[in-house]
């Protein structure tokens, strides 16, 4: 288990290096500068050139970048002059992880409940309406969403502020929006496995052992059921996680996914190089988790043994 | 028994003839299938509707006499009225026309580009899966960088080379897009190849791609088929979500994405400008999803001569 553990996070160590790397050339190669403010004068822009180390190789930047990455420093944004990367992350990331935390929070209860209910009560109207939530859920893009959450609850019916991100009350609206693509495919997976787990063997031997049916459920069903699930929360909880653009941008929260989007869309070469890799690193971590937790889940997935 | 001969005895209402014959028509995987596929009235209602979108847009912007470009500025924000079904937008134009013209876009962006992915996703999954060893650890190395990256920069750059557009942006989707589906094919190969009856096929000394393409891609088709409906979802939504940072076809030209995005804008005085392109895009996701889900019952070989 151990030898198993260290092997995947020099993998994913690797992974992030290439990650880096790969994105430091591409940035670089994509169009346009990263000083275009039109009062800048030839010389200034000359000046902050040298002042960002623009002026040297390629290559040379290259080193130098991952030098300071390895001390944790990401470097000063390129488009906010005054501010690091660490420090706009620092800032923003709390919004994005707590309005996450609560998403996920929604998302996988309600999901694995709807699921569930779903498979246990096959072919009723409760069946019915979970399959629908689910169905309703992934046919909805989410800025559809969060744009009909804000209009009904905040415009014509008044219950709840339309944005801003200063409560509970705040939270509920972006939340239940960000949550509920997530909740629809986990209540949709958790039915699939769980109805597919049901036909198995050993729930029969459960069930003729006399043991009772939530026990079954319990203990024999979700624990086997929940396997799917778990594959597609790891890039999930990651993406959730550092933050969503258009649900953002709606809420006028400010969190980390509209300083991904800018920090593209004005070259800001140092921002985009912290931002990938700070969501990198969320990433493989909890690809790594999930895949740890796999061996714990399911003993027939034994880490570590060939 | 010696007076008993074969002679004195007749066979009555059997034959062998009749025991062999086939009483049923034999159905080929695809017309079982296809007829499983008729009886689930969720998903036929669905494939009708994706027909029925297919159909206007091809032709709906043809029949119009108003063009998808052609400004009024004495008819801003129409309502939807016999003039304008869908009424008009913010320079006048009809949004009926533009609604199908944003089909043509969206719909062949989700098609062409969940097709792609797909065939390369296939290919690739598959010969990782079939031969494994070192080409699948260097794989599936490549793919877990690739999954890191983030979508808009590779979207930028190739916009930077192709331009904008609708081909540039299928390019961009394609270029990670094929990553679940290679997951997919090569656990699928992986698990198909230790089988039985690919071993046989070994044993009598069959060659790598006869057994490839005889026995192992039939056994996976029926899946991608389900995997491509539920991807064109994705390439719609992930169309809409460019269009909707400013990253998506160029103007006059527009997609389902554009015209949500634009009548968002207007959504407390105007509301049917976005609630007519939000009601078509959430009614082809909920039709191809019901599609997906009829047609993953519908392949399924474990549910076969069930009814």
């Amino acid at each position: 288990m151990t030898k198993y553990v260290i092997k995947r996070v020099i993998a994913a160590i690797l992974t992030l290096w290439a990650l880096v790397t790969i994105v430091f050339f591409l940035s670089r190669l994509m169009p346009g500068e990263p000083f275009t403010n039109p009062k800048l004068t030839p010389q200034v822009i000359e000046n902050m050139n040298k002042y960002y180390g623009f002026d040297k190789p390629l290559i040379v930047q290259y080193f130098q970048y991952m030098g300071n990455l390895l001390h944790g420093n990401f470097g000063y944004s390129m488009k906010y002059t005054n501010k690091t990367v660490n420090y706009i992350i620092g800032q923003t990331f709390p919004f994005s992880a707590d309005l996450g935390i609560r998403a996920l929070t929604l998302a996988i209860s309600f999901g694995l409940v709807l699921g569930i209910l779903a498979a246990r009560k096959r072919g009723t109207k409760i069946d019915f309406f979970c399959v629908l939530i689910a169905i309703i859920g992934t046919s909805i893009p989410d800025f559809i969403m969060g744009a009909l959450l804000q209009y009904f609850f905040g415009i014509k019916w008044g219950l709840l502020p339309v944005a801003l991100y200063k409560g509970f009350k705040y939270t509920i609206l972006p939340a239940t929006a960000l949550a509920f693509y997530t909740l629809a495919s986990v209540s949709r997976i958790m039915r699939a496995s769980m109805l597919e787990v049901t036909s198995q063997d050993y729930i029969k031997t459960a069930r003729s052992k006399g043991l009772s049916e939530a026990r079954i459920t319990i203990r024999h069903q979700i624990r086997n059921a929940i396997m799917p699930v778990m594959t597609i929360l790891g890039p999930t909880v990651a993406a959730v996680l550092t933050g969503t653009f258009v649900i953002e941008a709606i809420f006028a929260i400010p969190g980390m996914g509209k300083y991904y989007v800018e920090s593209v869309n004005n070259n800001d070469y140092s921002m985009i190089l912290g931002m990938t890799m700070f969501y990198g690193i969320f990433l493989v971590t909890a690809n790594l988790i999930v895949d740890i937790l796999y061996g714990v889940a399911d003993p027939r997935v034994r880490i570590g043994k060939k | 028994m010696d007076n008993l001969s074969k002679d004195m005895f007749v066979i009555k209402g059997k034959s062998i003839e009749k025991m062999e014959s086939i009483s049923r028509p034999s159905l080929s995987f695809w017309q079982d299938a296809w007829r499983r596929l008729r009886k689930n009235r969720a998903a036929f209602v669905g494939l009708c509707i994706i027909i029925f979108y297919v159909i206007l847009a091809i032709f709906a912007p043809m029949l119009s006499k108003y063009g998808f470009s052609t400004m009024d500025a004495a008819n801003q924000h129409a309502a939807p009225s016999l003039q304008h079904w869908f009424g008009t937008d913010a320079t006048g134009r009809d949004q009926w026309v533009r609604t199908w013209m944003g089909a043509r876009v969206s719909l062949s962006i989700g098609l062409f580009s969940a097709t792609i992915n797909m065939c390369v996703g296939a290919v690739l999954g598959g010969l990782c899966g079939f031969y494994g060893g070192k080409l699948d650890m260097i794989m599936m190395r490549i793919v877990d960088i690739l999954y890191g990256i983030p979508s808009l920069i590779i979207t930028i750059l190739v916009m930077m080379v192709l331009g904008k557009g609708v081909a540039p942006l299928i390019v961009a989707m394609c270029v990670v897009g094929w990553i679940g589906t290679c997951r997919f094919v090569r656990g699928e190969v992986y698990r198909l190849k230790e089988q039985d009856f690919v071993m046989a096929a070994k044993v009598l000394g069959v060659s790598d791609f006869v057994i490839i393409v005889k026995h192992i891609i039939p056994n996976i088709v029926g899946m991608l088929v389900t995997n491509l409906c539920m991807a064109i979802p994705g390439a719609i939504f992930q169309e809409a979500f460019l269009s909707y940072i400013g990253l998506g076809i160029a103007p006059p030209r527009c997609s389902w994405g554009i015209l949500a995005k634009e009548g968002i804008a207007y959504l407390r005085v105007h509301p049917h400008e976005v609630a007519i392109p939000a009601a078509i895009i959430c009614t082809t996701m909920l039709a191809l999803n019901l599609l997906g889900d009829g047609l993953r019952d519908a392949v399924d070989p474990k549910l076969r001569g069930t009814e």
